[in-house]
């Protein structure tokens, strides 16, 4: 069985959650085997999975699940894994993903690929392919013990809807006491933040200070995007530090990138390569951003942005 | 306190990535190496900071071959007091993990700092591992880290905010941005180096259950379509019905 562990935040599920449960299903279908997914801590919806194709759906809804402790949730999840006889465990590769799955693959002694991008292939032994070096190469990789462990790069492909919501089932496992007290958690109400956003708009040292970022947010705001920058910029404190993308920033992967004002430097390309269609204006056609880009204006930022945003707006009153 | 750091090895970011022959390996011809930017930046001197302020020994591990020392000096010479290279040809995550667990579990350390990523591979792997061998909580991506007593205060990056922890040692930490700044060896850090120790250890058995069996390069991008700055609204047509992004 393919069991796939859906995240959720205060009880609402996400897009990636959908998404895993997608290549859940599509990885048992290729396995000849069913789907199933796990829910930690209290979801109101839990059922909603059965529609993307998890055929059962285990809820260990106890409040002390409610947050975050990876050593607390590895322990429910390998007992899961264990009580289902699961031989493939998906998980999503975000903050909660990534601290989980190195644990359970060293609690299981179980092979495990970090951030895929594609289904497996299983005629051959199960192989997946992930990006290493930021993008710049895809290695193969083979997992050959009888658990394997996926987590799944968000925005990598869409959730499907398969068939309707199924009742929920409970799973009797011991939930050990945590070590770790969650004091508070602080998210940036409104905009969608960046790891989750389908649209980005972001600006580099080009937009010459931080006065000048209406012109950006105009056209952000045009767009329903989330705002990002090169590290200069938030280095020398011009926007605040967690819309810093690239390498040592975060790595995104978005349907549509526009960037203004950045030269493209590979520290900048490593953790945006991978979004789906690149817009760089820039108005040095020299910079190393357009060999990246899908689509290229060769101009003023400060001129030609405004009239950008001024056509998203006619775009979306037609 | 007892502070270890586990440093790894990092191709240099501008490197070009090119195959051998039939794509199983990467060339190593003219590649530079460089410490892992999160392992030196801010897992280390968050390490030395601590071990400023409160007493103690801060130890840098490396698992890899001979080849890594000179990262290793490197690790000394920003301040570590001592350094342990367990000998051997890392393959795989869980593989790393094991020979430091095997390292770490006699020495009774306080905190286990690691970078919140190999910037190769890009796992976030090898801390989870480690702390699970150990059976310790593991923090990942800390940007901020208070010690008074026993007990640590972590900020971690979680999308699109911040979440803060209050944990008791001994545990495991990953290092984001934001947790330290970077500094930068002095010629005296460098000659002190020379004469700190550099313990090389033997690995032990472990199989592999992962691994990489085959490399490709990314398919070439097609060239860049030009807009007409005067003609925003061709750009705005072409993201609609050719991209359909917006
Ligand atoms: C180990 C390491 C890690 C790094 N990690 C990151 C990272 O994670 N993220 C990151 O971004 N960088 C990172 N860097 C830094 C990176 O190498 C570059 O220095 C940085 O990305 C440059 O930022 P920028 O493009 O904003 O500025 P610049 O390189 O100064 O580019 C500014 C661009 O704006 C254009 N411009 C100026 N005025 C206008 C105008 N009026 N209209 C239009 N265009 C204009 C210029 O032509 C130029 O191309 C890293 C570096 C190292 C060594
Ligand atoms: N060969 C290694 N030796 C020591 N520490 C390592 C090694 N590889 C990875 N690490 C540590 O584990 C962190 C995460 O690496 P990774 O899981 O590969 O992304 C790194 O930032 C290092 O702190």
């Amino acid at each position: 069985m393919v069991l796939v562990f859906a995240e959720h935040q205060n009880g609402q599920f996400k897009k990636a959650a959908f998404e895993a449960v997608t290549y859940g299903y599509k990885t048992a279908q290729l396995m000849g085997t069913d789907c199933a997914a796990i829910v930690l801590g209290e979801a109101e919806e839990a059922g909603i999975l059965g529609a993307y194709g998890a055929s059962k759906v285990y809820h260990v809804a106890d409040q002390s699940l409610n947050k975050l402790d990876s050593q607390v949730y590895t322990t429910v999840l390998a007992e899961a894994i264990s009580q289902l006889g699961a031989t493939v465990c998906i998980m999503t590769h975000t903050s909660t993903g990534k601290s989980i799955l190195g644990r359970l693959s060293a609690r299981l002694s179980a092979g495990s690929a970090a951030g895929v991008k594609e289904l497996p292939t299983v005629s051959d032994g199960f192989k997946v392919k992930k990006d290493v070096f930021s993008g710049k190469a895809i290695a193969t990789v083979s997992i050959t013990s009888d658990i394997k462990l996926v987590s799944l790069m968000g925005n990598s492909l869409q959730p499907e809807k398969v068939g309707d919501a199924v009742e929920t089932a409970s799973l009797e496992v011991a939930i050990p006491e945590s070590k770790v007290k969650v004091l508070s958690v602080d998210r940036v109400e409104g905009t969608t933040p960046l790891p989750e956003a389908e649209l980005v708009v972001s600006g580099g040292r080009g937009m010459k200070g931080p006065e000048n970022w209406g012109v950006l947010e105009d056209l952000a705001d045009a767009l329903g995007a989330t705002t990002a920058c090169s590290r200069p910029v938030a280095d020398t404190g011009w926007r605040p530090h967690h819309e810093h993308v690239g390498q040592t920033g975060i790595a995104i992967r978005p349907n549509l990138y526009i960037a203004m004002g950045i030269s493209g430097a590979i520290q900048h390309l490593a953790g945006v390569n991978n979004s789906k269609t690149i817009v760089v204006i820039n108005k040095d056609p020299e910079a190393p951003f357009f060999k990246a880009a899908d689509y290229g204006v060769v101009a003023d930022l400060f001129e030609v942005v405004p009239k950008l945003t001024e056509a998203v707006k006619k775009f979306k009153a037609e | 306190m007892k502070l270890l750091v586990c440093i790894s090895k990092t191709p240099e970011t501008t490197t070009k990535i090119a195959l051998n022959e039939d794509g199983t390996a990467f060339k190593t011809e003219g590649v530079q190496y460089i410490m892992n930017p999160y392992d030196e930046w801010y897992a280390l001197v968050r390490a030395l900071e601590l071990k400023e302020a409160v007493g103690g020994s801060v130890t840098a591990v490396n698992v890899g071959s001979a080849g890594n020392d000179t990262i290793i000096r490197k690790a000394l010479a920003i301040g570590a007091d001592d350094a342990v290279r367990i000998n051997a040809e890392p393959h795989s995550s869980l593989y790393i993990a094991k020979q430091i667990a095997e390292f770490a579990k006699s020495e009774n350390f306080d905190i286990i700092f690691f970078g919140k990523e190999a910037i190769d591979y890009n796992g976030s792997e090898v801390g989870a591992m480690v702390a699970e061998f150990l059976d310790m909580p593991f923090i990942s991506y800390a940007n901020k880290l208070e010690v008074e007593g026993n007990t640590a205060k972590v900020a971690r990056e979680i999308e699109g905010g911040v979440e803060v922890a209050e944990v008791q040692t001994p545990f495991a930490l990953s290092a984001a941005k934001g947790l330290a700044e970077q500094r930068i060896p002095n010629m005296r850090g460098i000659m002190m180096a020379k004469r700190k120790p550099l313990k090389v250890v033997e690995a032990v058995d472990f199989e592999d259950q992962a691994k990489a069996v085959a490399y490709e390069l990314p398919p070439p991008k097609s060239a860049v379509k030009l807009i007409d700055p005067d003609n925003m609204e061709e750009l705005v047509r072409l993201l609609h019905e050719e991209a359909k992004v917006i």
